[in-house]
C-alpha cells in the first residue's frame, strides 16, 4: 500500500513540472503533504507512539494545511502574477523528468544494493532532483521556495527509509519544516513581492562581482 | 556547565530583544561576555568532559577560545558601528540578541559529538546570522539576506541527505547512534558506496558555512552586507563551524577504504576555491568583498593541509586559528574605514594615512600578516603545508597554488596600498572624521599575537593544536 502511494507521488511530480498556474503548485504541495502523512502512517511501524503521533500531526498539519494556506495567502497579498513562467517549455521539462526518473530507477535497482526500501530511495531521489529542477527553471522567488518545499518532501521520504532504525532522523526532517517556515515568513514579512515588483529573481542580481 | 550556559545565553538573548533600557542592555551584554569567558575557562580546564551529546574535545576547546575573543571584540566594536548607523532601538536590540544567539549556537555546534546535533545547531546559526545581515534593512541587505538563507537552506538540506545516507551506510556496521565516537570505532565496517555518497553530500553542504568552492557565494554576500563587527564573526566563528563539520566527518572517513577518494575531493574543492579567490580578488572593487574572497583562499589552503595529512593537519589547524584572528581584526578596521569614507569601494577610498596613522598601520601590518610575510605566524603554516605537499608528490599542484597565491598577494597589495596611500580626488581630508586610537588597539593586539605565534609560539597552544590534529589518524 505504501508503495502504491509512493508511485502516485511520482505522478504528482510530473504534474508539478507541467503545471502552469501557481495555485496548482500549491494544491499539489498540499496533496503531497497528505500522501506523506499516509506513507508515514503505513511505514513507521516500530516507533514509540508519542513520537509517531508527533510526526503524523506535524506532517498533516504543517505540510498539508499550514504551508499551502500560507502560500496562497502570500500569493494574494503580494499581488504575484498567476503564471509560473517556466524558462523551459513544459514539453522539454516533461521529457527530461521522464528520463531522470527512468535513470534513477535503473541505477538504483542495478546498483546491487538490495536495501529493503529501494522504492523509498528512488522516489526520494526523484523528488529531490525535481525540486532542484524547479528551482533552476523558474523565475519567481515564490516558485523557488516551492522547489525547496519539494526537496524537503523528498528528504522526508528518505528519512522514512531509515526511520525505523533511527527515529531521530525523522524528527530532524521535521526540523527542516521550521526552515521552510522561515523562508516563507521571509517573503511574507519583507513583502518581497512589493519591494521587487513581481518577486522575480532577475531583480536579485545587483549583488555580484 | 554546557546546559547552564545554553539556557542562560538563550535567556540573555531573549531579554536583549525586548529590553528597552540602555544600562540594562550593557549589563546583559557584559553578563554574556562573562558567561562566555567562564564557559571558555571551564572547557580549557576540563578538556574532554561533556554531557548528553556534547563533548568539549581539543578541537572544540580551540574553537571556543577563538570565539570568546572574537565575540567579545565584536560586541565592543558593534557599539561604535551602531552609533554611526542610527537605527531604531528595536533593530539595535535585535542585532545584539541575534549576535548572542549566534555565539551560543556556535559554541554548542563546536561541542556536539553527534553529527545530527551539529546539524541542528548549524541550522540555528543560519537564522541568527540572517538577522545580522539584514540589520541595515536596505534593498541590497535584503538581497544578501535572501541569498544567504536560500543557499544555506539548500546546503543544510544536502547535509541532512548526507546524514541519512550515512545512516544507510552505518546500518550493516551495527551502529545505532551516529556519534562521532561510534562512527570512528566502526569506520572500517561502513559500507563504502554509501559512505562516499554521504561524504560528498555532507561536504558540499558544509562548504556553505566553511566558504569553499561549490557553495561559497553565500558567505561572500553575508560578509559584505552585514555590519563589519558581525562580518568579523562570519569570517571566524561561522567559517570555523563549517570547518568543524568537515573535519569531524573527514576524521572517520579517513579510516575507511574511501579515504583516498575523500582526499581527492578535498584537494579538488580546495584548488578551485583558491583559483576563484585569485580571479575575483583581481576583479572586485569592494574591499569587504575582497577580504571575503581572501578568506576563501585561506580556507582552500587549510583544506589542502587537511588533505595532505601528516604535519599538514597540524599546519591546517594552526593556520585556521591565526586566520580567524587576523581576518576578524582587518574586518574591524574596514568598518572604521567605511565610516570615515562613506564608501566600501577601493576606487572611492584612498589616502587613509592622512586621516588615521594607527588605522592605516593596522591595515598595512594586517595585510602583511594575512599574506603570510615572515614575522606572521601564517608563514609557518603555509610553509609546512607546502612542504607536506612536496613530500606527498603534489609538486605541480604546489607550484600552481604558489602562482595563484602570488597573484592574490599582488591584487590584495595593490588595493590595500591604494586605500592607505593614494589620495582620492574630491574628498575633504581636513574635515574628515579622525577615528580614535582606542578603536584600533584591539587590532594591534591581534597583530602582535599573530607575530608572536610566528616567532616563538607558546607551548600550551601548540600542545592543544597537536592534540586536535592527532585525532586525525593517518
Amino acid at each position: 500500500m505504501a508503495n502504491l502511494i509512493l508511485l502516485i507521488f511520482i505522478v504528482t511530480l510530473f504534474f508539478l513540472v507541467s503545471a502552469w498556474r501557481l495555485v496548482t503548485y500549491i494544491q499539489i504541495l498540499a496533496l503531497q503533504g497528505v500522501m506523506l502523512f499516509l506513507v508515514a502512517l503505513l511505514s513507521l511501524t516500530q516507533m514509540h507512539w508519542a513520537n509517531f503521533a508527533f510526526i503524523l500531526t506535524e506532517t498533516v498539519i504543517v505540510k498539508a494545511v499550514i504551508i499551502p494556506v500560507f502560500l496562497a495567502y502570500i500569493l494574494k497579498r503580494n499581488n504575484i502574477t498567476r503564471e509560473a513562467e517556466p524558462l523551459v517549455p513544459t514539453f522539454v521539462s516533461l521529457v527530461l523528468m521522464m528520463m531522470l526518473v527512468i535513470m534513477i530507477f535503473f541505477l538504483s535497482y542495478a546498483s546491487g544494493y538490495a536495501i529493503l526500501d529501494n522504492l523509498f530511495f528512488v522516489v526520494a531521489l526523484s523528488t529531490i532532483f525535481t525540486g532542484l529542477y524547479i528551482i533552476m527553471t523558474r523565475r519567481k522567488i515564490i516558485t523557488h521556495v516551492m522547489g525547496f518545499l519539494v526537496i524537503e518532501n523528498g528528504v522526508f521520504i528518505l528519512s522514512l527509509a531509515v526511520g525505523n532504525e533511527m527515529p531521530m532522523m525523522v524528527n530532524m526532517g521535521v526540523l527542516l519544516d521550521m526552515f521552510a517556515g522561515v523562508l516563507t515568513l521571509g517573503i511574507f514579512i519583507n513583502k518581497i513581492g512589493d519591494v521587487f515588483k513581481d518577486g522575480d529573481v532577475s531583480n536579485l542580481r545587483r549583488l555580484k562581482d | 556547565m554546557l546546559k547552564i550556559y545554553f539556557i542562560c545565553s538563550f535567556l540573555i538573548g531573549t531579554a536583549l530583544a525586548f529590553n528597552r533600557f540602555r544600562p540594562v542592555k550593557i549589563a546583559l551584554l557584559s553578563l554574556f561576555v562573562t558567561l562566555q569567558g567562564i564557559m571558555t575557562l571551564h572547557v580549557i580546564r576540563n578538556r574532554g568532559t561533556g554531557f548528553w551529546y556534547f563533548n568539549a574535545d581539543s578541537l572544540a576547546v580551540i574553537f571556543i577560545t577563538i570565539l570568546f575573543f572574537i565575540s567579545a571584540l565584536s560586541i565592543y566594536h558593534s557599539f561604535a558601528y551602531l552609533k554611526w548607523r542610527q537605527k531604531e532601538a528595536r533593530e539595535r536590540n535585535f542585532y545584539f540578541a541575534a549576535m548572542v544567539i549566534l555565539v551560543a549556537a556556535l559554541t554548542c555546534a563546536y561541542c556536539a559529538n553527534h553529527i545530527a546535533i551539529t546539524w541542528v545547531f548549524i541550522e540555528i546559526t543560519t537564522i541568527a546570522a540572517s538577522f545580522l545581515i539584514y540589520y541595515l534593512r536596505t534593498d541590497l541587505a535584503l538581497e544578501g539576506t535572501w541569498k544567504y538563507i536560500f543557499v544555506c537552506t539548500i546546503s543544510i538540506t544536502f547535509v541532512f541527505i548526507g546524514i541519512l545516507l550515512l545512516g544507510i551506510a552505518a546500518g550493516p556496521a551495527g551502529i545505532t547512534d551516529l556519534t562521532y565516537a561510534q562512527l570512528t570505532a566502526n569506520a572500517s565496517r561502513l559500507d563504502p558506496f554509501w559512505t562516499k555518497m554521504a561524504f560528498i553530500f555532507i561536504f558540499t553542504g558544509f562548504t556553505a558555512k566553511a566558504g569553499l568552492f561549490p557553495m561559497y557565494t553565500a558567505g561572500i554576500d553575508a560578509k559584505d552586507k552585514s555590519p563589519s563587527p558581525a562580518g568579523a564573526l562570519f569570517a571566524s566563528g561561522i567559517m570555523n563551524v563549517g570547518f568543524c563539520g568537515i573535519f569531524r566527518t573527514y576524521q572517520f572517513i579517513a579510516l575507511t577504504s574511501s579515504a583516498e577518494w575523500a582526499r581527492s575531493v578535498l584537494v579538488i574543492s580546495a584548488t578551485i576555491s583558491i583559483f576563484i579567490a585569485a580571479v575575483y580578488m583581481m576583479k572586485v572593487d569592494n574591499y569587504k568583498r575582497m577580504l571575503a574572497y581572501s578568506s576563501i583562499e585561506h580556507m582552500g589552503i587549510i583544506m589542502l593541509g587537511l588533505a595532505m595529512g601528516g604535519i599538514g593537519v597540524f599546519a591546517a589547524l594552526f593556520h585556521l586559528v591565526l586566520h580567524s584572528f587576523i581576518k576578524a581584526g582587518i574586518f574591524y578596521q574596514t568598518g572604521i574605514t567605511y565610516r570615515v569614507f562613506g564608501s566600501k569601494l577601493v576606487s572611492e577610498t584612498g589616502g587613509y594615512f592622512r586621516i588615521s596613522v594607527s588605522g592605516s598601520m593596522v591595515l598595512l601590518l594586517g595585510f602583511f600578516c594575512v599574506t603570510a610575510v615572515p614575522p606572521s605566524g601564517l608563514f609557518i603554516s603555509e610553509f609546512l603545508i607546502f612542504t607536506e605537499m612536496f613530500r606527498s608528490g603534489y609538486i605541480w599542484l604546489m607550484l600552481a597554488v604558489m602562482a595563484l597565491l602570488t597573484v592574490i598577494i599582488w591584487a590584495f597589495g595593490r588595493k590595500i596600498m591604494k586605500v592607505i596611500f593614494t589620495p582620492v580626488n574630491g574628498f575633504d581630508y581636513e574635515n574628515a572624521e579622525r577615528p580614535a586610537l582606542s578603536e584600533s588597539l584591539s587590532q594591534f593586539a591581534i597583530i602582535l599575537f599573530i607575530m608572536i605565534m610566528g616567532v616563538c609560539p607558546p607551548q600550551p597552544v601548540l600542545d592543544i593544536i597537536h592534540a586536535a590534529a592527532g585525532t586525525l589518524a593517518r
